[in-house]
């Protein structure tokens, strides 16, 4: 334990005042300009004093970069990736930790190494995979027959498309390894003497033991697909399909457009809204699925 | 109820072999006890049993039929583990209940019996309780209660009561030799704690480094353990043991300055040779300079009811238990007459037990009842 003296204590908090000044800062800077007037973002020196104009910024953000859509869109496909990586880390945890059979070491090692590559790493081959999904068996039918089969199969513009490539990392597979390692062995001994089978032990077990582990990934992973920007700009051509960290570029002023900032401002105020409620209203689980196990 | 039969089992981790072929039967109702020391292969066996670890080689029958394939569901085991293994996120009746609820048993019935349960184990007032509102004694019911539901025909118990204050260890050794009265299905029972072993056993397995050292009742095991690790490992204090010669020319064992004249017709059978010696330190007998083996005391432990004498006998350590009556201190010495009844005589090379008797268990006659003479 440092010891505490006046000087110690000055200087923490002065060093925890300027971390959160730091972190607070730009945020305080959207939340002022996205309720200020034209004249009021573009005055200078900038006013950090929110105004009244928030909602009519909003909805003039809101009908400018078609926010209805590229909402609904993100919110689908942030909700699919925590849906889908949360099914898939708990169940490949759960066949690496508990199942013992010859491959186990490969197949972990095999998930292992996908922690190094993340998405942007691949996106070129992913992409390529995702535009052209045939791709491999076509080359087999051409090698052994000769033929040339024409087939389009591509997950261009689709929820899949989206979600799919973000799903398949083995971050999550990592936290729920980790839990299941602090479960005692005898646990799923006692189980299987009662006579549940592994799928049953999985629902009955592990399932409600993890829940907090289940809500902290759950947090992480909604925001991470919400904040997502590479890879839809990349799979998306069809407006119709777009995010809103697409629609953020619509909503900035154009080179000699009238620079209005706060219409700006207050478009990425609501683009940063569902994960904020989504983490505020999560963030007790989260902490607690990270820190600590429940006993 | 069901017998248990155990036919040259072995098991190895990997490479390194663990029990190295076991044979056991067990028959229907018997309360066996497992003892060994901590690594010896216990709980391997047992787990075998249960069907929780594959098994190498040789095979294990339950009524009559081989196990050898057959998920822990389908043996008709129950376990209690050492540190129970209750699901921390299950009421206490949820705990009890599993078992039934995962065979589709009607809620209804399910309710009652786990009531039924819950009252021979004395755990009604508990039954909405997690298991990390309970003590440990409580836990370790509501691990009997799990098995005892499943109205199982063979219970295993790993270590169960090592959890526990010494109290409440005595308390549950009665009630489990209570419960197997009354449910009487086939009971194997792990430790390394000899007493609990000794109360507990109908038939006593110790065990060592992965064999079978001898199968039988707790106190012909106590009287005539068949080997010197046997000798050793039951009894507290522990056995002493020193080395000794037998003379056939002189028709008697020598050891520390001393002889013991022995049957003529026995030193012949035995013949000339370097033994193990051993006697039970609550065995000796105080008496006389002239009659006895004089020794220098080093240590008293004081057990109140009586004290052990520590002391040396040519170079190996040496206790005796004496009465309340003899006051000895560290310093003085002391005479031990060893009478030869009492004495058990091990092969140096085996370990294993050489008989002094022509049949067993007469050893208590006056004949044979020769005392050890000072020379
Ligand atoms: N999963 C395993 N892999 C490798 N070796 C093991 C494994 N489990 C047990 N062993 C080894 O097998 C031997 C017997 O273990 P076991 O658990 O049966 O001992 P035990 O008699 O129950 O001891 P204790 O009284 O300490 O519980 C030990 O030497 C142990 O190291
Ligand atoms: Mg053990």
């Amino acid at each position: 334990m440092i010891q505490r003296t006046p000087f110690a204590n000055a200087l923490t908090y002065g060093v925890m005042i300027f971390g959160f000044l730091l972190l607070i800062g730009p945020f305080v800077v959207i939340v002022s300009g996205a309720s200020q007037t034209f004249q009021q973002v573009n005055s200078i020196p900038f006013s950090f004093l929110p105004q009244d104009r928030l909602l009519e910024n909003m909805s003039a953000a809101w009908t400018r970069a078609s926010l209805g859509t590229a909402m609904l869109n993100s919110f689908v496909m942030a909700s699919l990736v925590t849906v889908g990586k949360v099914a898939l880390s708990a169940l490949t945890a759960f066949a690496i930790v508990f199942f013992r059979t010859p491959l186990k070491g490969f197949f972990f090692w095999m998930v292992f190494i996908t922690l190094m590559l993340p998405l942007e790493v691949r996106v070129v081959p992913t992409y390529a995979v995702a535009a052209d999904l045939f791709q491999p068996v076509r080359l087999l039918i051409s090698a052994v027959t000769g033929f040339e089969v024409s087939v389009d199969w591509n997950l261009l513009n689709s929820y899949a498309g989206l979600t799919l490539p973000l799903i398949a990392t083995a971050t999550g597979t990592f936290l729920y390894r980790q839990f299941y390692l602090t479960l005692p062995d005898e646990l799923a001994e006692a189980a299987r003497m009662d006579g549940s089978g592994p799928i049953r032990f999985f629902i009955d077990m592990l399932l409600p033991l993890s829940r907090t582990n289940m809500l902290a990934l759950t947090t992480i992973m909604f925001v991470y697909g919400w904040n997502q920007y590479l890879w839809p700009l990349l799979m998306v051509t069809d407006p119709q399909y777009k995010t809103t960290m697409m629609s953020l570029v619509a909503l900035l002023p154009s080179d000699n457009g009238t620079p209005d900032w706060n219409v700006t401002l207050a478009g990425s105020l609501i683009i940063m809204l569902p994960p904020l409620v989504v983490v505020a209203v999560l963030q007790r689980w989260f902490v607690r699925g990270l820190v600590a196990t429940e006993k | 109820m069901a017998d248990i039969a155990i036919r040259a089992v072995r098991k190895s981790y990997g490479k390194t072999p663990t029990l190295h072929g076991i044979d056991l039967a067990f028959a229907s109702g018997e309360f066996v006890v497992i003892l060994g020391p901590s690594g010896c292969g216990k709980s391997t066996l047992l787990r075998m049993i249960a069907g929780l670890e594959e098994i190498t080689a040789g095979e294990i029958a339950i009524n009559g039929r081989v196990v050898n394939r057959l998920e822990p569901r389908e043996r008709g085991c129950a376990m209690v583990f050492q540190n129970y293994a209750l699901y921390p996120h299950m009421t206490v009746a949820g705990n009890i209940g599993y078992a039934l609820k995962v065979a589709g048993v009607p809620k209804a019935e399910r309710l009652r019996r786990i009531e039924e349960t819950a009252r021979i184990v004395g755990l009604v007032d508990y039954l909405d309780r997690k298991p990390a509102a309970l003590s440990g004694g409580q836990r370790q019911r509501v691990a009997m209660a799990r098995a005892i539901i499943r109205e199982p025909s063979v219970f295993l118990f790993d270590e169960p009561l090592s959890n526990l204050d010494a109290k409440l260890r005595v308390t549950m050794r009665a009630e489990i030799r209570k419960l197997h009265q009354r449910l009487s299905a086939t009971s194997i029972f792990v430790t390394h704690d000899q007493v609990e072993a000794m109360t507990l056993a109908d038939k006593l397995v110790v065990m060592n480094k992965g064999v079978v050292e001898q199968v039988g009742q707790p106190l012909d095991i106590y009287h005539r353990p068949a080997s010197i690790f046997v000798a050793s490992f039951i009894g507290s204090p522990a056995m002493n043991l020193f080395d000794a010669h037998i003379s056939v020319d002189d028709a008697c064992l020598a050891f520390g300055g001393t002889k013991v004249a022995i049957d003529k017709a026995l030193a012949a059978r035995l013949g000339e040779r370097h033994v193990t010696v051993g006697i039970r330190p609550e065995q000796c007998v105080v008496t006389s300079e002239a009659r006895g083996i004089s020794m220098k005391v080093d240590f008293v432990e004081e057990l109140g009811s009586g004290r052990v004498v520590h002391s040396e006998l040519d170079g190996h350590p040496f206790a005796a238990c004496v009465d309340e009556e003899t006051l000895v201190r560290p310093g003085d010495r002391i005479a031990l007459e060893l009478p030869l009844a009492h004495l058990h005589v091990f092969d140096r090379e085996t370990g294993r037990r050489i008989e002094l008797e022509f049949e067993p268990r007469s050893g208590r006659s006056a004949t044979k009842r020769q005392m050890l003479e000072a020379v």
